[in-house]
């Protein structure tokens, strides 16, 4: 078995090499959903033009600026996060999901790569895809049409592509954490259909979280959802700068390291559970 | 075979009586994973009162937009949902014909002698939708307790007409959605622009929104007549430009212009079907 993993690994750099191949595999499969792009990037525009409606309407009412957006910077919240939201995919559900379900995931125990960061691989694989004929002509449309102002800097947009990849990389290890359950629950559409509801909510996906009033806001930072979305919106469009900005990082690190650590930590007894069903 | 008139010597069952059969083994199997059907609801429940405090956050920033009030909105809000969560329950699986098409399960369909879009919604009822529905109703209560309407029969009617002509809308664009399917199977979240898209934005006063949303959905996607119009006469309000009051009488007619381009979808998508000979 040692053996086996030496030669197909080949220690520390090669199992960089394995994660990098599969990053590629992940960007190409979706490569082959072309017209799956173009409908998902058609119904995100539509969306984004009712969002920004509402939103530019609100700002309006409110003499001009509202909690510290004005029309051009509602602008870009609005399509930063239709842009977004097709990396940082909301549905509950994941491939592991399934492979739990099925059994599966048993193949993937005796492979040399761990688990979570395999599948991790794949979906920001996915993502990155996702972004250029999705995520980045969203974005496009809205400035065309609606309008939305960006900084003018470059370090806003350094600490927001990080802040993207930190957001894409929690996205996937919350939804990770979420699908393991089905270790334990056979019928995991209820629990997947709250984490979702929450998820969308909670990240600033139809209101920016700076809109809640107080309580609200509190329940939504004390989780993880918030970093998903809001945090890289935030820094991307210059809301949050430099140190602000460092520290907005800093929280979607400590979320990230939370979430990878819940993952493994569920891994690690579902793989005991399924051991027990000798499936 | 020999002896076809012993059967028909037998009480006919009407011509309704295999879809009841099917809708009562739906809800039967529904019924009976008590815990996950629980779940289901709650689930359900959860996602109307989301959608319920996304509105509410709005205004709890700016007290009027777009000419309502919070109180104003809960009409518009009740209406709207009521009607797509029904709509939803009775259409909303008609999203499945992708999968109905790639796994070949649909030929069954076809092989039967009732209409295959009736086939279809009978299908797969999902219950769990009523707790959105149940949400959708207590906000539209409460809009037409807390707002200063003038009570008349007519108001009684207009409701009435409101609520089963936005549902009729909502439904004709479940089944515009699920007719386009046929071409589209990869591209389906096309789709979802004008169903779950159109339920959003019959959500919103429709008063904020530039000319060329006005003119989609109000005159195109109808889905402004869903809640934003009868809500208007409701409340005694003269309506934006390209949206006057006087049209939240005509839902109706918008529901009859939805249905009639769905069912012409429909039957191009059913024809243009062709099965994978499975």
């Amino acid at each position: 078995m040692r053996a086996l993993t030496g030669g197909v690994a080949g220690g520390p750099v090669g199992e960089l090499r394995t994660l990098g191949l599969l990053v590629r595999a992940g960007f190409r499969r979706e490569t082959t959903y072309t017209a799956a792009m173009f409908a998902g990037l058609f119904t995100n525009v539509v969306f984004g033009f009712i969002r920004s409606a509402i939103l530019l309407a609100a700002v309006a009412a409110a003499g001009g600026t509202l909690a510290g957006y004005d029309a051009g910077s509602v602008g870009a919240y609005v399509w930063l996060s239709q842009g977004l939201i097709g990396a940082v995919t909301l549905t509950g559900t994941a491939e592991i999901a399934e492979r739990v379900r099925t059994g599966d995931v048993a193949v993937d125990f005796v492979r040399p790569v761990d688990v979570q960061l395999a599948h991790l691989a794949t979906d920001l694989g996915r993502a990155a895809y996702t972004t250029i004929p999705r995520g980045l002509p969203s974005v496009a449309v809205g400035a065309l049409t609606v309008g939305l102002v960006m900084p003018a800097q470059v370090l806003p947009y350094v600490l927001g592509a990080l802040s993207v990849v930190l957001a894409v990389t929690l996205s996937f290890l919350v939804r990770f954490a979420v699908n393991l359950v089905g270790f334990w629950v056979v019928e995991t559409r209820g629990i997947t259909t709250l984490f979702t509801v929450a998820y969308g909510f909670l990240s600033g996906l139809y209101v920016p979280v700076h809109l809640f009033p107080g309580w609200l806001g509190v329940v939504a930072t004390a989780t993880p959802f918030p970093s998903i979305l809001q945090s890289p919106i935030d820094v991307l469009s210059g809301r949050v700068l430099d140190g602000d900005a460092v520290r907005v990082l800093l929280v979607q690190v400590g979320w990230v390291a939370a979430a990878a650590l819940l993952g493994q930590v569920l891994l690690r007894a579902g793989r005991r559970k399924l051991e027990v069903q000798g499936g | 075979m020999a002896e076809p008139h012993a059967v028909t010597a037998d009480p006919r069952p009407g011509r309704l009586a295999p879809y009841v059969d099917v809708l009562r083994s739906r809800v039967r199997a529904q019924r009976s994973y008590r815990t996950s059907f629980a779940f289901d609801l709650l689930g359900s429940l959860l996602v109307g009162l989301t959608e319920l405090g996304e509105v509410w956050v709005v205004f709890h920033n700016v007290p009027v937009l777009g000419g309502l009030d919070f109180h104003g909105i809960l009409l518009v809000f009740g209406l709207s949902n009521l009607a797509f969560s029904l709509a939803d329950m009775l259409f909303g699986h008609l999203d499945r014909v992708p999968t109905y098409v790639r796994t070949g399960t649909l030929e069954a369909f076809y092989l039967r002698p009732q209409p295959v879009l009736a086939q279809l919604m009978v299908s797969d009822l999902q219950l769990r939708r009523l707790s959105r529905a149940a949400v959708a109703l207590a906000a539209l209560v409460a809009g037409l307790t807390l707002n200063d309407i003038a009570w008349s029969p007519l108001t009684a009617l207009l409701l009435v007409l409101s609520v089963l002509s936005g549902t009729a809308i909502f439904g004709g664009l479940f089944v515009s959605a699920g007719a386009l399917q046929f071409r589209l199977v990869n591209g389906a979240e096309v789709t979802n622009s004008f169903t779950y898209g159109g339920s959003y934005a019959s959500a919103q006063p429709a008063a904020i929104y530039p000319t060329a949303l006005k003119v989609t959905f109000g005159y195109l996607v109808p889905v402004v007549f869903v809640a934003y119009l009868p809500a208007l006469l409701l409340l005694g309000q003269p309506g934006p430009s390209l949206l006057p009051a006087w049209l939240g009488w005509c839902t109706p007619v918008a529901a009859l212009w939805v249905w009639g381009t769905a069912l012409l979808l429909w039957r191009d998508g059913t024809r243009h079907y062709q099965s994978g000979g499975g």
